[in-house]
């Protein structure tokens, strides 16, 4: 005679796709792991201190409100992840008062009075690092000389310079990487060899190169700890690819769009015109591939479809945009990613799937 | 190569694990000491019990008549003596009464040559009169009764009759084992399909992951001359559902609500066709059928033709039992089959096969809030929002969900097999259908 130990009586289906929601947060979770690790090389320890602070700042907030609702959702790793985003999102030097703010803040009212995980309807490290932005403007817009510009003197990011430079300046650099230049700002030895081996292969085809792109892309530059590293972080996207735990819609369509704008207008400030825009230097500045790979991403405030995720894309390149170029912040990405967040209900209403064997009415 | 067909929204792509038992001919399982006949195997009214406790039945005979035209015979899958009427409950939440027969006497059947019958002369209307007598219902899992699925309305045409051998779910080859074994028979039952429905067109659909079976089936046509187009399938689950298949073998969509008739098509599984040869040209009613035993935990998988009331713990011990403890057994397929809460449970028509499924194969986590990652929406073939309807449900806004499609779902389960937070998403739709359509009764 056959017996069992134990039977598990569940519903259909009774297999499972292997994928859970805690999953899903370490694995964005450890992909952030390569530009964490660039934050700290970069910056120093205090970079790692301050990760270290806003997680334990955001986990600790999830555990005890946890426990008043006894909920215990700490595993789950989606406060660990916020947490982590938040230290991404702050400058280096930061007093550390500010992160903890932010991250009880993302996780005590922006998540937990909406109903905890999944309820919330805007990013959460999001909200803390724009709470913290607007309260604290100073201590969150001082930053670090990173490691490899030991003679730069000025520690302003490359966009904030160039905001700052053109209230006063009447020339026509013709973009923002010569404007940079005849401002003297700061290249790495390391971005010297990446200018060369650029201009080896564009420059027969006619274009100029200016310095300074390599360390745009790999993340020589002053900025918050886990922004900088466009090239870093586009590594960790590849298993978030491979794992389909985003899908190209978002990314691809906040980069077009606010690319393609960038494009069109970008160039007019330098004296340009039209179609002159400088693409690259907006790509991997203030940010951008960080909220467009991992927070635009966030699926509780994205929308549902491939479409509405296609409308929110283009939406958060083109509050992006508006921001960046004509606001008074140099990065506009937080606060565009946000405002996105605001109409994702509406998208959703708007953007549902196509019911099988249902016509519109009057088809036939 | 041309790229195979398939339907374009949604569906998913689970770990098939046919390998455990596709290439496993077909063997009688043995037969039960104590057969149990449940009463309710079909959709539709149940059968009447017309035996009481101590009557003497033969193999094949009438236990359960038909009450009304949805409802069909229930017959004695062995010869023997009737020891109790028992209430039990079925995996699917079915209640019923099932008849329980000790075996004893002689076979009527078993092991003896079968003549085959002449049937050409019958109409279509008494050959299904006979399939509704002969219990005949759809072996695909759904259980519907074929005679009702034969009768379409009036002034509909039959423009195309589909031979479903998709076989999408996971572990099943109980299909697959027929249409290599059983070809002549099913071609057969075909001609007596084409009498009754007389369609334009023939399509035969299979999966292209059985090679053998699509080449078997093609060979076969190709000898014997006969005018039926053989679609291999791209695979992709749920392939297998009336509605899939006819969007990938023909581009048209069944109207939500509606059936396939709507769109001239009569879809029935291999089984069902085999079925039907039995019944009509060996005039063997429904008592036995193919299924498959597999899973991670059983030690010695195996395709068997098991009598209708056959405990699954027998079943499952002529496979050699288990070679670890199994998490759970599934009565059916495991995207959308049944635990058994009872290993007393018998075989009903519609089971398709028994599973033992290990920690590993199942895959379970703790359940989570909803995370709208939307995965939920992109895999219903249907093109429903599950999450949407299971918060309406939630919610007992029943007539909301309704109306946002409710009664679309088949419980397919790939909203649930992809769920990151491990929502009993299908849980919820069932109990929404359910609930609407006790509320629809009363009022």
């Amino acid at each position: 005679m056959i017996e069992l130990e134990r039977q598990r009586i569940t519903t259909s289906p009774q297999i499972h796709k292997p994928i859970s929601t805690a999953a899903v947060m370490w694995a964005v979770s450890a992909c952030l792991l390569p530009a964490a690790v660039w934050g700290v090389y970069s910056f120093g320890l205090r970079a790692l201190v301050v990760m270290l602070v806003s997680i334990a700042a955001a986990v600790l907030t999830e555990f005890g409100l946890g426990l008043v609702s006894k909920r215990f959702t700490i595993l789950d790793g989606s406060a660990f992840l916020t947490g982590l985003l938040v230290g991404f999102n702050v400058p280096p030097a930061i007093p550390l008062y500010i992160p903890v703010i932010a991250s009880v803040f993302a996780i005590a009212v922006v998540k937990w009075t909406f109903g905890g995980l999944g309820s919330n309807w805007m990013n959460p490290a999001l909200a803390g690092r724009v709470f913290v932005a607007f309260s604290w403007t100073g201590p969150m817009t001082s930053w670090t000389i990173p490691r490899n510009l030991v003679d730069a003197v000025s520690s302003a990011t490359p966009l904030s310079a160039v905001k700052s430079g053109l209230f006063t300046y009447s020339g026509d650099a013709g973009g923002p990487m010569q404007f940079l230049s005849e401002i003297g700002y700061p290249h790495s030895a390391f971005d010297g060899k990446v200018t060369d081996f650029l201009r080896s292969v564009f420059e027969p085809l006619g274009a100029t190169i200016e310095p300074g792109y390599g360390d745009l892309f790999f993340g020589n530059i002053p900025g918050c700890i886990g922004e900088v590293s466009a090239f870093l972080l586009l590594i960790g996207t590849v298993y978030l690819f491979a794992r389909k735990i985003i899908t190209w819609h978002v990314p691809v369509s906040y980069l077009v769009s606010f690319g393609g704008l960038v494009w069109i207008f970008g160039g007019s400030r330098f004296g340009s015109g039209a179609f002159s825009g400088d693409v690259v230097f907006h790509l991997f500045t203030g940010g951008l591939i960080l909220g467009a790979f991992y927070m635009a991403t966030d699926m509780v405030t994205s929308p549902l479809t491939r479409k509405g995720l296609l409308i929110f894309g283009v939406g958060c390149g083109f509050f992006t945009f508006l921001i960046r170029f004509f606001g008074s912040f140099p990065e506009g990405v937080s606060l565009a990613i946000i405002i996105m967040n605001i109409f994702v209900p509406l998208i959703n209403k708007y953007t549902g799937p196509k019911r099988f064997g249902v016509t519109k009415k009057g088809e036939e | 190569m041309k790229r195979l067909s398939t339907f374009p929204k949604g569906g998913v792509h689970p770990p098939g694990r046919k390998h455990l038992a596709h290439s496993l001919p077909l063997q009688n399982a043995s037969i039960p000491s104590l057969s149990i006949v449940p009463l309710s195997q079909h959709i539709g009214s149940p059968a009447e019990c017309v035996v009481s406790v101590g009557d003497v039945v033969r193999e094949g005979m009438l236990i359960g008549k038909p009450t009304g035209f949805v409802s069909v015979g229930i017959h004695s899958p062995v010869p023997g003596t009737v020891k109790e009427l028992r209430r039990i409950h079925l995996p699917n939440g079915v209640q019923t009464d099932a008849v329980c027969i000790e075996l004893a006497g002689e076979f009527d059947r078993l092991g003896k040559s079968q003549e085959t019958v002449e049937w050409e002369n019958m109409s279509a209307k008494e050959l299904l009169d006979l399939f509704a007598q002969m219990g005949i219902v759809g072996m695909g899992g759904a259980t519907f009764p074929t005679h009702v699925k034969f009768s379409p309305p009036k002034g509909s045409r039959v423009e195309f009759f589909v031979i479903n051998g998709v076989e999408c779910e996971p572990y099943l080859c109980a299909d697959h084992r027929l249409m290599l074994e059983k070809i002549r028979e099913i071609f057969e039952g075909l001609r007596v399909i084409r009498k009754i429905l007389d369609p334009e067109q023939v399509l035969f659909a299979i999966e292209a992951n059985k090679p053998d079976a699509i080449e078997a089936v093609m060979s076969y046509c190709r000898q014997n001359v006969l005018d039926v187009k053989v679609m291999p399938l791209h695979v992709k689950y749920p392939q297998g559902d009336e509605k899939q298949v006819l969007k990938a073998l023909t581009g048209r969509e069944v109207p939500s609500g509606g059936l396939p008739i709507d769109i001239g098509a009569v879809v029935s599984n291999v089984g069902t066709v085999n079925a039907i040869y039995e019944a009509v040209c060996l005039k063997k009613p429904l008592i036995e059928r193919a299924l498959t035993v597999s899973g991670g935990a059983v030690k010695n998988p195996a395709n068997l033709k098991a009598r209708i009331g056959t405990p699954v713990s027998q079943l499952l011990e002529e496979c050699g039992g288990f070679s670890e403890m199994p998490e759970k057994i599934v009565m059916g397929g495991p995207m959308m089959g049944f635990t058994v809460l009872d290993l007393d449970t018998p075989v009903t028509k519609g089971t398709s096969g028994i599973l033992a499924l290990t920690g590993a194969e199942i895959r379970s986590a703790n359940q989570t809030a909803c995370i709208s990652c939307g995965s939920c929406i992109s895999v219903c073939p249907l093109g429903l929002n599950p999450r949407l309807l299971y918060k309406l449900v939630d919610h007992l806004d029943y007539g909301g969900a309704v109306e946002a499609g409710l009664m679309d779902c088949k419980e397919c389960g790939c909203c649930g097999f992809v769920c990151p937070a491990h929502i009993p998403l299908v849980q919820g739709m069932r109990l929404g259908k359910r609930i609407h359509l006790k509320n629809r009764k009363k009022a």
